[in-house]
């Protein structure tokens, strides 16, 4: 996994609640068997009209806004498992989403790809929408280290909070097997006396 | 103090538990299907690992299956590529397959109740959010993404912070024609699409306790709707009288041992849960979805709630939904026409589903302008029907028996439903573009699908049934 660093970075603003999974990559682009590839299809449905042409009035087709940072509302990736949903943001090239409310398997989805959910409260969200609106060249700073995210224009700066285990693993590359694979006799173990 | 039925179970699969750390928890049973493993699969052989206990790990395929002569090669290039990927896979590591044309084919969460692998206190995971369907069994059962299917696979266990625990109770009686899909959709509504994010959810009350197993599995199945990563049921005599004889369930000796330890498979009184919801049996009414989540449902005599009643930030987003449904507020659905009618998905397509459905359209016919198609769960629930004769009833109705597999639930095979078309589904998700591009889905139990295709629109099923129809 590919570690992450401090980013400041300009934002893509997508101001609406409950962004499931299906929005983010629809079901009929998960027939691939690689993980790579699937960014092209991100958000498809509302990117694309149903003859491929770019929708016009979608965030991701307005050249005003560009960036590494998603910020989107409340509940961001609810609905189905598919990975896909990860690898299509990161694909795509987001390092990180904010959202003022994770769904549980997406947030460990994009955890387990070196993507970094953001959580942070309505007021927050809210402060950053107002300031990419005002001006889409506005950027964010994100300091994992430290565990904050600042918006360069204002000074706010907010202290998110991450699992330190989670947290080690994003800094170093390190993924969860490697972990669970250093307790194999542990597991084998607990085998023997169930 | 006592614990928590999910902390029990939790706790007797905690490999270690240390400071900082998520614990590591033993997988007892890992489902797998064709699209979220070939990744998982691939990322084992550039690790150079084996499946670590593939006698623990059962595959079929669902996802992207026709429903239509599954007899024939696949017709789709890249489904086909990815169901061959699948038998591959299972064949390179050892893993036990369903795949098509074999008797124990079908959705993933339909077979492992009915093969009698889904047992009281198992940790069971698949890279499916619907695998919460499981814990109608009082089993720890969880959705989980590709690279944990990899953990699982190379490792038989999971990093997993333990989760925060709810009750739900249902207590009282339901009324008739109102059944397990209208408690979940009801609860959702309630709870909105998040509300249960962080928590793994138990269903107890004598409303959830009188549900035979089959609508237990509709319920904990919508778990994951709430947001919740899980939901279970303590298992009582309805459940042990479901898993016995089932083909993987334990026999003779082993039985009476995993009964005795099953038995202590409850909450305890003094538990402590980290939030309790109540609601009343009576209060439900055949529930609805007007929205593009589940958790915009109504019942279906009242009105779709105004814009104007949403909290303010939350307005936009309510608008675009309404908007793409072609509905305004204050609606009601009653009467309102209906294009396509889908029963089937991991949330209703058991036998019990399509014997409610039969017994309810038994010498009717599906109105004209609705196309209905039924898709059971399963190789065994096509089976079942066919020798109960329910095929033939629908067939005299007009509605299509087609084969098994997750079909219009998420349109990754041919299954899709055309753009800008109704159908009333009963399946568990209403989003945008799930069963087709701008298709709109309003979500519904199998009754009151079973009562739009027959009459062409949104009717209230209670009307509809008279007393001679013994359903719920």
């Amino acid at each position: 996994m590919k570690k992450f660093e401090k980013l400041t970075s300009r934002i893509v603003p997508l101001p609406i609640e409950n962004i499931d999974t299906d929005q983010i990559i629809p079901a009929r682009f998960l027939k691939a068997t690689t993980r790579e590839g699937f960014g092209d299809n991100l958000f498809r449905d509302w990117r694309y009209d149903s003859n491929g042409q770019p929708k016009t009035d979608f965030v991701m087709n307005n050249p005003t806004y560009s960036g590494k940072i998603l910020v989107a509302g409340k509940n961001f990736g609810c609905g189905s498992s598919r990975e896909h949903a990860a690898w299509a943001i990161q694909d795509y090239g987001f390092n990180v989403v904010i959202s003022s409310f994770f769904a549980d398997i997406f947030k460990g989805n994009a955890l387990n790809n070196g993507v970094l959910p953001i959580t942070v409260p309505d007021e927050f969200l809210e402060k950053i929408f107002d300031v990419v609106f005002a001006d889409p060249n506005a950027e964010l700073t994100v300091d994992l280290e430290a565990q904050t995210v600042t918006i360069n224009a204002t000074g706010d700066s907010f202290e998110f909070e991450i699992n330190p285990y989670k947290k080690s693993c994003l800094i170093n590359g390190y993924d969860d097997i490697d972990y669970i694979l250093s307790h194999k006799e542990v597991i084998e173990a607990y085998e023997q006396q169930r | 103090m006592g614990k928590t039925l999910v902390e029990k179970i939790w706790d007797a699969h905690v490999v270690k538990r240390q400071e900082g750390f998520p614990d590591i928890l033993y997988i007892d049973t890992h489902l797998i299907h064709e699209v979220t493993s070939p990744q998982a699969f691939d990322g084992l052989r550039k690790r150079g690992l084996p499946v670590f206990r593939p006698n623990q790990t059962v595959a079929t395929a669902d996802h992207n299956v026709p429903t239509l002569n599954q007899h024939l090669p696949i017709q789709e290039e890249l489904s086909r590529y990815q169901v061959d990927m699948l038998t591959k896979n299972c064949k390179e590591f050892g893993i036990e397959l369903y795949g098509l044309g074999h008797p124990y084919q079908g959705i993933v969460h339909v077979i492992g109740p009915e093969l009698g692998i889904t047992q009281p206190g198992k940790t069971m995971v698949c890279g499916d959010s619907h695998t919460s369907t499981h814990g109608a069994f009082g089993a720890i059962a969880f959705g989980i993404g590709t690279s944990q299917v990899e953990q699982v696979f190379a490792t038989q266990c999971l990093l997993q912070q333990k989760p925060k625990t709810m009750k739900i109770e249902v207590n009282g009686e339901l009324a008739k024609g109102v059944g397990a899909k209208d408690i979940v959709l009801y609860i959702i509504s309630k709870t909105t699409a998040a509300g249960g994010t962080g928590y793994f959810v138990e269903f107890a009350g004598s409303a959830i306790r009188s549900l035979s197993m089959e609508g237990r599995m509709t319920v904990c199945n919508m778990s994951i709707e709430m947001g919740a990563r899980g939901g279970l049921i303590a298992p009582d005599q309805t459940t042990f009288d479901y898993v016995h004889g089932r083909e993987f369930a334990p026999k003779g000796e082993d039985w009476d041992k995993a009964l005795a330890y099953w038995q202590t498979l409850y909450s305890d009184e003094d538990a402590q849960f980290d939030a309790v919801l109540k609601f009343d049996a009576a209060d439900i009414q055949p529930m609805i979805t007007y929205g593009t989540n589940p958790g915009m449902g109504i019942g279906i005599s009242e009105a779709i709630p105004a814009t104007v009643d949403q909290p303010e930030s939350e307005r936009p987003s309510y608008k675009k939904a309404l908007d793409y449904m072609g509905f305004r507020d204050n609606e009601t659905l009653l009467g309102h026409p209906v294009d396509y009618v889908f029963i089937g998905s991991c949330t209703n397509s058991r036998i019990e589903d399509l014997r409610a459905v039969a017994s309810f359209v038994q010498g009717k016919k599906k109105a004209d302008n609705v196309e209905v198609w039924i898709v059971p769960g399963s190789k065994q629930v096509e089976a079942q029907a066919k020798e109960e004769g329910i095929d033939k009833i629908f067939e005299e109705a007009g509605f299509m028996l087609r084969e098994p597999g997750c079909s219009a639930c998420l349109g990754m095979n041919e299954d899709k439903i055309p753009a800008g078309k109704y159908c009333v589904s009963t399946s568990n998700r209403n989003f945008e573009g799930r069963q087709g591009p701008n298709a709109r889905t309003m979500l519904a139990s199998p009754l009151t699908a079973a009562a739009a295709a027959v009459s062409g629109k949104i009717v209230d099923v209670r009307e509809l049934l008279l007393e001679e129809y013994d359903v719920v």
